[in-house]
């Protein structure tokens, strides 16, 4: 496939023109993309840094970073946010190579399955919320599924599972997103593989673990790092699963800062602003680093 | 043993994936289901009523506003990434890593980072509380995406079989429209479904540059489960997933077995 791309780009840029034509192509999605989403980024980053042109407040500060940082509620907001996504993405990293593995013979023979496994693919994330919070919370449905099978006396006796401090509720939603999405991508791989190096491995008795750690995951770990990179910069940024599902206190990063955004005292708001910026530069800081372990992996080693 | 340990690790799975809706379509048809009950004392459509009857106008018009913000976020992505997703994949090494950074950094920051910094500027241009408003912080993530769907479309295209189309005397919008669209026809639907449902399911983003203004079906959705009527919001979620359903089906039919993932 690269070599059609990398002949066709040869002929086109053989053209005089490319530049410009290449240029027009690009100009209207480059409007949105850096226009409104960098224009936006720009914006935050001039209101968080208390410069309102024409208001009189037309000088920098850091003023607002610094209460972002100081705030007593900052840090374990922080961490909460971080303790969600790396254990939901964790889960859903383990149990979708589980499941493609598992699946991936079994894909042929039952058709439906696939259809099925795209489900939460196209389901919003606040439906999902809605249908757990039904089904977990103290009067859900598994409540009364307990009580029936007298497990449970009242809704008391059911585990709290929604609104807890482990926030249990949340993680299960993403994970619940995320397992299949990750599983779908895997397998898009996975059935394209070559299964004569898998016979090539048997053959030079490589055992089980053997396979799968020198044919399998190699050809998986792009896509299933990539994977990984999208589904924890995702529950980190997220706001409506933990400000339906999570607790009052402390919240997470993106429900603190908008609860700091949308606050009566429009003074909070530069400082919201400024704990989403500090959110997006937390992702982008993961990714940068994700990026350079993936690029030295793929030159050298694996990091497993 | 391995096939039952499949089989049995399947029906695991699609019950986790099935389950979280049964109580959803329980409590759309139940009049009464107060706690012990494993089913509703008594079944009805006083949910539907109510949305269809009393609160009528307000559900119609944020399913008019939904589907109208979706449509056109879909129609826009598709039309603005198309022709970036073309450059994308068929530019140099160098700059095409670069375009493909400029690309996924909307996909990866966080919606709302974004629309709080917008606020003020779409307030100075009149844009708050507007549909136009809402579609433009929609379209920065719904454009990206789509982008990224439709290189994955380009990525297995072969654009030297217009030059042949071409050597042969066919003209540019002959090629176009009986070459170029009918290959990439099935990629075009599935970005714009996927656009479609990305717009269908914002809510952070909505609710901040549109205020109370333009309530889209999440919106009226967080104020129904504030006022805490399960059987309303339980309707109300089903009218949202709704064509997310649909949208399943019909990417199965334009992709067969290839997954809406394939193409990344």
């Amino acid at each position: 496939m690269k070599r059609f791309a990398e002949t066709s780009s040869d002929l086109v840029r053989s053209n005089l023109a490319w530049r410009g034509r290449t240029l027009l192509l690009l100009l209207p999605s480059l409007l949105i993309v850096v226009g409104l989403f960098g224009g936006g980024l720009i914006l935050g980053l001039m209101q968080a840094a208390g410069y309102f042109p024409g208001s009189g407040a037309e000088s920098f500060t850091l003023e607002h970073f610094k209460n972002v940082f100081i705030h007593p509620d900052f840090f374990s907001s922080l961490l909460l946010t971080f303790y969600v996504s790396a254990t939901s993405t964790l889960l859903a990293v383990v149990f979708s190579l589980i499941s493609a593995l598992l699946v991936m013979s079994m894909l042929r023979r039952f058709n439906w399955l696939h259809l099925v496994m795209q489900i939460p693919l196209v389901v919003p994330h606040l439906l999902i919320a809605t249908a757990i919070l039904f089904l977990l919370s103290p009067t859900g449905f598994l409540s009364r599924l307990a009580h029936a099978l007298q497990l449970i006396e009242s809704p008391a006796g059911f585990p709290v599972l929604i609104h807890d401090p482990w926030l249990l509720g949340v993680i299960l939603v993403y994970v619940w997103k995320e397992i299949p999405f990750l599983t779908l991508m895997l397998l898009s791989v996975l059935l394209n593989l070559d299964t004569r190096l898998l016979q090539v491995g048997k053959t030079l008795k490589a055992n089980r673990w053997q396979r799968f750690r020198f044919i399998i995951f190699p050809s998986i770990f792009p896509s299933l790092s990539a994977g990984t990179l999208i589904v924890f910069a995702y529950s980190f940024g997220a706001f409506e699963v933990p400000y339906l599902l999570g607790q009052t206190y402390p919240m997470t990063l993106p429900v603190w800062a908008y609860r700091q955004y949308s606050d009566i005292d429009l003074m909070s708001r530069p400082e919201g602003i400024a704990a989403g910026l500090v959110i997006a530069l937390v992702i982008l800081l993961f990714v940068f680093i994700a990026y350079a372990l993936v690029k030295k992996s793929a030159s050298g080693r694996l990091p497993i | 043993m391995r096939r039952f340990l499949s089989g049995s690790f399947i029906l695991v799975l699609t019950a986790g994936i099935l389950l979280p809706f049964l109580p959803l379509l329980i409590w759309a048809f139940s009049r009464q289901w107060l706690f012990p009950d494993l089913l509703p004392e008594t079944w009805g459509l006083r949910a539907w009523n109510y949305v269809f009857g009393v609160a009528g106008p307000q559900v119609t018009s944020a399913l008019v506003t939904s589907v109208s913000v979706s449509s056109l976020a879909a129609l826009f992505s598709v039309a603005l990434a198309l022709p970036a997703a073309r450059v994308l994949t068929f530019s140099g090494r160098k700059r095409g890593l670069f375009l493909q950074f400029l690309f996924v950094l909307p996909i990866l920051t966080p919606p709302l980072s974004v629309s709080m910094g917008l606020h003020l500027w779409f307030l100075k241009l009149g844009l708050t509380g507007s549909l136009p408003g809402v579609l433009l912080v929609h379209l920065t993530l719904c454009v990206p995406y789509a982008v990224f769907v439709l290189s994955g479309v380009f990525s297995n295209y072969n654009p030297l079989i217009e030059a042949q189309a071409r050597s042969l005397g066919a003209s540019k919008w002959f090629v176009f429209s009986r070459v170029t669209l009918p290959l990439i026809l099935p990629g075009i639907i599935v970005a714009a479904l996927f656009a479609f449902l990305l717009s269908w399911s914002q809510y952070l983003n909505t609710l901040i540059i549109g205020g109370s203004k333009v309530m889209t079906l999440p919106v009226l959705l967080f104020s129904l489960l504030r006022s805490g009527d399960r059987p309303v919001a339980a309707a109300v979620s089903l009218v949202i997933v709704l064509p997310a359903f649909a949208a399943l089906l019909i990417s199965a039919r334009t992709l067969g077995r290839r997954a809406w993932i394939g193409g990344w």
